[in-house]
């Protein structure tokens, strides 16, 4: 029977249990450690997601046959976002409340990732999220490895006025968040670095009917074209550009999203000659990248698997996250996310850096121009890595931190 | 000027190449057939393995294609559609049905997956079409630049056009669709072999879809659910031309295809939409039959 002295006996014996998690810790030092990858398996978005799961997967298993972290071996929960944001909800909160997990390598899109933020800020639990995306956000629950505005455009638009000698922009996306967030951060550079935009144009996510607005890219008069276009849309914007006699040498489109997948569906002829500007490329020439894609062919069992900048950033993230709790010396989540500001980690594509502000990453820009071979060679490097500032677009410089350590300063965003 | 009746027309033929064969199956056979979105990824599929297995070229794939969708299409009215003629809503979600069915077997690339087998060319990922070089960029014709391949598309189409016109109007076997179109019974009353006629009316339909495929492959993305948002188009351009009657698919497909270019260049692609949307409503609300119309079945 339930009375109340034994009510105070039961929760003070489950209170002494869970405040002395060190001591069970030990006592089952080889159980796993377990994660969390949280990824589209089926629908539209999981040609894409999956890879990321088997990046994370890749990754998780060579941090095994190196002896685990902290002595134990990692074990992935994969979960099925279903390419549907609530059902990234539903399945966060399942991995985080029913499978006790604190750590979740997951999401792709935006819409997926600010779904699943306030579970993980209330359940004091850790996303790791790796997609290059449009900034503008600033949780100390989330530690975001992908490339963000000034680190994809910063160096980008101004090496397109200056070195191609290009004035007049443009601008074209798919019709959501994240090229529109692009295009705000474009036209300040652009409008910086002395030239101009004479469009900034958009269609529905999907989108395959080029024909118009490539024939206003040709009526425009502009000389370059920046694309933040997504997804499928990429391969019949290129084949339709090649199409109605459009040139990379005389109209270079200099991109954003597209990666070598979409370069491989759409044949290397459409896109040769154009650009992209990303930290990683699948061509960069070191040994640790040429492992990298070796292993990955290996682990998915496809000989002609490509490696793009997310999945290298899927990838790096687990190693990050593996360094932090070493140095966290327990799995704490605050303790881990204290921990990681500051890690670096020799990625395949260079150094990475967690930046001890606002938990983006150090990493280096680079752009890459698309060859006859469907690789990209990369036309120019920064010489170190560059500090990731999600509110660029909104006036953040180096000296003017808008995100830091203790969280957004909403009074710079307004002012 | 010249531009914008180019690109209208050429927006109208891809509704077309959808819209022919649905103008069949759906508009002739009275089946909502929502399986014809996958009868067009078939074809696409069959230009990426036939040149990836048989090294064969772009243009091969189309007679290629046009067969194994025929068969497709003949083995779906022999198993399943047969079974449900006069039912309309009961075709349209066992169509709806079958459109996934093909959609998981081409993503798990018919299970070969769960043992570990790959094959090149199928499996969820996007798929590379190689277009041949002469169809690829501009020619120029009597001074104006056209788009090679959509000029080609547009050639295909008007082609694909008169072969069903000239089968329907201008053959014996035409006249026994037709005649079944206006009545069935009657039709079978005359000694027309009602069950056989319709299953090769579906499956040149589906074998329509094929073609459009091969075509849609050389400048669209290549994957599982590709198909998905075409058939919509196809219904919307079937249904504003009235059921029954290709020579209301032509006619309307030119219209929208048309209304779609005009306004897109004036304000944006996303307008033009909504615009060919509000038309096609206006049309079913003040011609509830669509433009033009049989009685009848």
């Amino acid at each position: 029977m339930l009375n109340r002295r034994n009510f105070l006996k039961t929760t003070a014996a489950a209170s002494v249990v869970m405040t002395t998690p060190a001591i069970i810790g030990r006592a089952f030092a080889s159980d796993p450690i377990r994660v969390g990858a949280l990824y589209s398996q089926t629908g539209g978005l999981s040609v894409v997601e999956k890879l990321l799961a088997n990046a994370v997967q890749m990754a998780a298993s060579e941090i095994n046959a190196a002896g685990g972290v902290l002595g134990r071996p990692i074990e992935v929960v994969v979960e099925d976002g279903a390419s549907d944001p609530k059902t990234f909800s539903e399945k966060a909160s399942s991995l985080i409340v029913k499978n006790k997990i604190d750590t979740v390598f997951g999401c792709h899109t935006s819409a997926s990732r600010k779904a699943v933020l306030p579970i993980f800020e209330r359940r004091n639990a850790t996303l790791f999220y790796q997609t290059h995306y449009e900034g503008f956000e600033c949780s100390r629950n989330v530690v975001y490895s992908g490339a963000i505005p000034n680190q994809q455009l910063g160096k980008y638009i101004p090496w397109i006025v200056e070195t191609l000698g290009k004035k007049k922009f443009f601008i074209v996306g798919s019709n959501y968040v994240y090229p529109r967030e692009m295009a705000k951060v474009s036209k300040k550079l652009i409008e910086a670095s002395g030239a101009e935009w004479v469009a900034d144009e958009y269609l529905e996510l999907g989108h395959s009917e080029w024909a118009v607005m490539v024939n206003k890219i040709k009526e425009s008069g502009a000389d370059v074209v920046l694309s933040n276009v997504v997804g499928d849309s990429i391969i019949a914007f290129y084949r339709e550009f090649k199409n109605q006699g459009l040139s990379h040498e005389t109209i270079p489109i200099c991109a954003t999203v597209t990666s070598e997948i979409e370069i491989a569906a759409m044949g290397a002829e459409y896109a040769a000659g154009s650009y992209m500007s990303v930290p990683y490329f699948m061509s960069i020439d070191t040994p640790a990248n040429h492992t990298f894609i070796d292993n990955f062919r290996k682990f998915t069992n496809d000989p002609k698997a490509v490696t793009y900048h997310s999945l290298e950033a899927a990838y790096f993230q687990v190693f990050l996250w593996k360094q932090a709790v070493e140095k966290a010396g327990n799995l704490d989540p605050q303790g881990m996310r204290d921990a990681i500001r500051g890690q670096s980690y020799d990625a395949p594509g260079g150094k990475v850096t967690i930046d001890a502000d606002n938990l983006h990453c150090w990493m280096t820009p680079r752009i890459g121009q698309w060859q006859a071979d469907g690789q990209s060679k990369v036309v120019r490097e920064e010489p170190a890595p560059l500090k990731p500032l999600p509110y660029s677009a909104y006036g953040e410089t180096e000296d003017n931190l808008f995100c830091t350590a203790k969280g957004l300063d909403q009074a710079k965003l307004k002012g | 000027m010249f531009d914008v009746i180019f690109i209208g027309l050429s927006l109208s033929s891809i509704l077309l190449l959808v819209a022919l064969g649905l103008a069949i199956t759906y508009g002739a056979m009275g089946v909502i057939n929502m399986a014809h979105g996958e009868m067009v990824m078939i074809g696409a599929y069959v230009a990426v393995l036939s040149s990836i297995w048989l090294g064969a070229n772009f243009l091969l794939a189309i007679p290629i294609a046009f067969v194994v969708t025929a068969l497709f299409g003949l083995v779906i009215e022999r198993l399943v559609v047969r079974r449900l003629y006069g039912r309309l809503l009961d075709t349209l979600l066992a169509t709806w049905g079958i459109s996934i069915l093909i959609q998981q077997a081409v993503r798990l690339e018919f299970g070969l997956t769960f043992f570990g087998i790959h094959i090149d060319g199928l499996g969820p990922g996007l798929q590379n079409v190689t277009v041949p070089s002469y169809l690829q960029g501009t020619v120029s014709v009597a001074g104006l630049e056209f788009n090679g391949y959509r000029a080609f598309i547009i050639g295909v189409t008007l082609a694909l056009t008169a072969l069903t016109w000239f089968i329907l109007y201008r053959t014996s076997a035409g006249v026994q669709v037709r005649a079944i179109i206006r009545n069935p019974k009657m039709a079978a009353a005359c000694g027309i072999d009602v069950k056989r006629v319709n299953a090769l009316t579906f499956a040149f339909g589906s074998g329509l879809a094929g073609v459009a495929g091969v075509m849609m492959s050389g400048f669209k993305t290549v994957f599982p659910d590709m198909g998905a948002t075409m058939v919509v188009d196809g219904f919307m351009v079937v249904v504003t031309g009235g059921v029954g009657s290709i020579f209301g698919t032509i006619l309307s497909s030119g219209l929208l295809g048309e209304i779609n270019a005009l306004v897109a260049i004036g304000t944006n692609d996303i307008i033009a939409r909504a615009v060919v949307f509000a038309v096609v409503i206006g049309v079913i609300l003040f011609k509830p039959n669509g433009l033009f119309s049989y009685k009848g079945r």
